[in-house]
């Protein structure tokens, strides 16, 4: 019931998308799609979308494989190093470039920062699949006489085909999300177009009809994903733990792979922490506004906490029935779930707007549609914790607990909520973060007056005031900081020391 | 500490049943196995007893007072009912002390001491009290859950294949400890297993079951020597099965005339004999001969196969210290009556008493 609701608050601005489609007709819809004007957009954004995804895959797989086969000295730390751009947000890494090398306003620049942004995103589970591969696999295909380059080709590859696809996927949404990076870079895609679109005309259908182009566009991606991935599962037959696999010896080739990741690292975390740290020093005069610092990080923490844990307290009965009710329905509620989120938040934000409007007048342009916009975006990351923390509780404890004289009130408190406790947390504090650096719904939908880190540091740096927006961007890297530690952690689990 | 009563349990999940009238008494203090393969229903059985499964029909008593069935159901937390499930299944965000003191009243769960004697009684150091579950090694697990199973003092208490998970030299000892713990609380247990020799060597009786029956319910002795039916009697060792024609109590197959029990009717039957009964010497006119094709060697024993003249294969498992070799000729000898099964295909006839 209650997850049959959230269900329905997930899809709500697919609903949105559609009904409005149904609503102008297929002749208006022609009219506003089929136009020169959207023919550019889609040629900029599929080209951006590929050009980053293959650009990704190529890092991304690469420095996976440094870090998790080869005998690159100082692997930890290269690990964490290489996971770290995702706590400094595009928009912030893009300010960076734009203010200091103007002339990136093409589509090498966007290509550039969007792939360091986002290679990320295809390395954490590439290398995550390179720790799980049996490395008796590999000794196996050696005996039967295969090389090197056969080995890989014939044997990693086809196991690490999930881990590239889903990382692939990811990039690519993103891609098709992203709204401050491009627009700061003057790259003229769909999210651009369908907030310039929304400032000229508020929320004309052209705005709308974008937003259907580009929804469609990622509900594709879904999908192709989806047939790409096919059936079969990589899962170790046979009981044990696997082997540590004996890293790849580099030798002289050990200085060109640090000098490769170096670079790699230096260009995706070294150039925005400086720049930024840049910014900050050069013009301290009075550009740094401490009253204000504070106060909008105070506005951001608030928001941050309390969409965390309404989108937590949302996940729970979703993420508790995949697990426990395992039905048709159960799952069906919980991939749709995931289906609204892979809408673009500009998209997420244009509904929001558009039906508080019409709907209910008196919400507009207040906190619960903001939060309800995070709950839509962010669902999914609290689902997925709850799920495995779920998961990991199963019935017998229960049982146990009740053979021991527990009455179901008593087992609540003393054996389900402590057992799900840490999941659910893991799952707020993801939230928490990707609400500190949210900026497209936040721009749309913040109420009059309420600015938080990611709105503040974007009007300064609209306005081309650079040094003005270098505190909020520094805030919220320090903020983002911990979910690298969370995101690395599991993962480093794995190497060897 | 009371005794269990099962009478007449039916269950099915969905169109399948499960668990077909299932009769069973447990003594007071005793330990009963429940022995039989995967798919039998005895886990189903342990869940209905426990009070986690709501039987179809049939009732289930404790002490004398029906807890089950009967229009009446006792819910798992007021039944007494100690359950120690497959690998432990300890609390994981609680310590030792934590998991043993879980069922104890709020009062008590505070007291080391209780710990510490609890720890003792399952062969456990209480130095073990404050770590976590997944810092013990897989027997100590299934100890501290058993200690937590009778922390509160059940008057009955469950163990679902406790050992099944535990390398062979950890189930031996860790066998001990947990009878060695039941009989000094003098708990009435009830012990699913699919070992038989876990079942033979640990339990006070045996039931047998096998498509949701109770095939036999017996000491451990009798099942072994006077199984009811040639199945039961392959399940709880290796046996010689062989087709016989009996006449005034002797049978007549392949290793020569046998002793019988007295009432066999005359006539074909097929005849039991377990490995052990089964002696070589070397060839001699009038003796039944046959070919060594392999030996098995495990040190304390070992295990012959012998190809009979009759082109029929049999084992044999004599002790290991003086083995003929692969190949030589031996004459084979019987120790002991057989049990016959009357009926050339007497699979599922009745057993006659053996002497």
């Amino acid at each position: 019931m209650l997850a049959t609701l959230v269900a329905a608050l997930a899809l709500l601005p697919l609903g949105y998308i559609v009904g409005y489609t149904l609503d102008i007709g297929w002749s208006g819809a022609r009219e506003l799609v089929f136009r020169a004007r959207v023919a550019d957009l889609l040629w900029n954004t599929v080209r951006l979308a590929v050009g980053t995804v293959v650009c990704s895959v190529v890092l991304g797989v690469g420095a996976a494989w440094l870090v998790e086969r080869s005998s690159v000295p100082a692997r930890r730390l290269w690990h964490v190093l290489l996971v770290a751009p995702l706590a400094v947000p595009a928009f912030v890494n893009s300010y960076v470039w734009i203010s200091l090398l103007p002339w990136l306003d093409t589509y090498a620049g966007a290509l550039l920062v969007v792939t360091l942004s986002y290679f990320p995103f295809v390395y954490l589970p590439v290398a995550a699949a390179f720790r799980g591969l049996d490395p008796a696999l590999e000794e196996t295909a050696r005996g039967l006489g295969l090389g090197h380059g056969a080995v890989f080709r014939r044997v990693q590859l086809p196991q690490l085909r999930v881990a590239v696809l889903g990382g692939s996927l990811l990039v690519a949404l993103h891609v098709l999300a992203e709204f401050g990076a491009l627009q700061m870079l003057r790259f003229p895609t769909f999210t651009t177009a369908i907030y310039d679109q929304y400032r000229s005309t508020f929320n004309g259908p052209g705005a709308t009809m974008l937003a259907g182009v580009l929804v469609l566009l990622s509900l594709l991606l879904l999908v192709g994903e989806l047939g790409m991935r096919g059936r079969a599962g990589f899962a170790r037959t046979g009981a044990g733990a696997a082997r540590r696999s004996r890293p790849v010896a580099l030798r002289g080739l050990t200085v060109p792979a640090l000098l490769a990741l170096t670079a790699l690292v230096g260009l995706a975390l070294v150039v925005p922490l400086a720049g930024v740290t840049w910014w900050l020093v050069r013009d301290t005069g009075g550009a740094l506004d401490l009253a204000n610092l504070a106060s909008t990080t105070g506005t951001t923490l608030a928001l941050a906490a309390v969409a965390a844990l309404g989108t937590t307290a949302l996940a729970l009965p979703t993420g508790w029935l995949a697990v426990r009710a395992r039905t048709r329905v159960s799952t069906m509620l919980e991939r749709s779930t995931y289906l609204g989120s892979s809408v673009p938040g500009i998209v997420v934000a244009l509904a929001l707007v558009t039906i508080s409007i019409r709907a209910t007048p008196w919400l507009y342009q207040t906190t619960p549609v903001l939060l309800a916009a995070y709950a839509i975006l962010f669902l999914p990351r609290a689902i997925v914790n709850v799920r495995s923390a779920a998961e990991q509780t199963p019935r017998l404890y229960d049982d146990v607990a009740a053979s021991l004289g527990s009455s179901g009130l008593d087992r609540l408190r003393r054996v389900t909520v402590p057992l799900l406790a840490p999941g659910l947390g893991a799952g707020a504090a993801l939230v928490f973060l990707a609400v500190v650096t949210e900026l497209t719904a936040t721009l749309l939908l913040a109420p009059t007056g309420t600015a938080t880190l990611a709105t503040a540091f974007w009007s300064a740096s609209s306005a081309l005031e650079y040094s003005a927006a270098a505190p909020y961007a520094l805030v919220m890297v320090l903020l983002s900081a911990p979910v690298t530690v969370l995101l690395s952690r599991d993962a480093r689990r794995g190497l060897t020391p | 500490m009371s005794s269990l009563t099962v009478q007449h349990l039916t269950k099915s999940f969905g169109s399948t049943p499960v668990l077909a009238g299932i009769d069973l008494t447990v003594p007071s203090r005793s330990l009963t196995a429940l022995l039989g393969p995967s798919g039998c229903g005895k886990t189903t059985l342990l869940r209905l007893i426990a009070g986690f499964e709501e039987p179809d029909a049939g009732t289930v008593s404790l002490g004398g007072a029906v807890v089950s069935g009967g229009g009446r159901t006792v819910p798992a937390r007021r039944r007494g009912i100690g359950f120690v499930p497959q690998e432990g299944g300890l609390f994981p965000h609680l310590t030792v002390a934590g998991n043993v003191s879980f069922g104890l009243p709020r009062q008590e769960r505070r007291d080391r001491e209780r710990v510490r004697e609890l720890l003792a009684l399952v062969g456990l150091d209480a130095a073990l009290a404050d770590r976590h579950p997944h810092q013990l090694s897989g027997g100590q697990q299934q100890r501290v859950a058993l200690a937590r199973a009778l922390a509160p003092r059940p008057s009955l208490v469950l163990l679902d294949e406790p050992f099944s998970s535990l390398d062979a030299a950890l189930r031996e000892e860790t066998r001990r400890e947990v009878v060695e713990a039941l009989r000094a609380t003098g708990a009435t247990a009830v012990l699913v297993t699919h070992d038989q020799a876990e079942a033979l060597s640990m339990a006070d009786q045996v039931a047998v079951l096998r498509g949701g029956r109770l095939v036999q319910l017996a000491d451990p002795q009798t099942l072994y020597r006077r199984p009811r039916d040639l199945d039961t009697a392959a399940f709880v060792g290796d046996a010689v099965v062989l087709d016989a024609d009996v006449r005034g109590g002797q049978a007549h197959c392949a290793l020569g005339t046998v002793p019988v029990a007295e009432g066999c009717p005359d006539g074909p039957a097929r005849v039991l004999l377990r490995p052990e009964q089964l002696r070589l010497g070397p060839p001699s006119a009038g003796a039944v001969l046959a070919v060594v094709h392999s030996v098995d060697f495990y040190g304390h024993d070992a295990r012959v196969v012998l190809d009979l003249a009759a082109g029929l294969r049999v084992a044999a498992r004599l002790d290991g210290a003086d083995l003929p070799a692969g190949g030589q000729q031996v004459a084979v000898s019987v120790a002991g009556p057989a049990l016959a099964f009357p009926g050339a295909d007497a699979a599922l006839g009745e057993a006659v008493r053996s002497p």
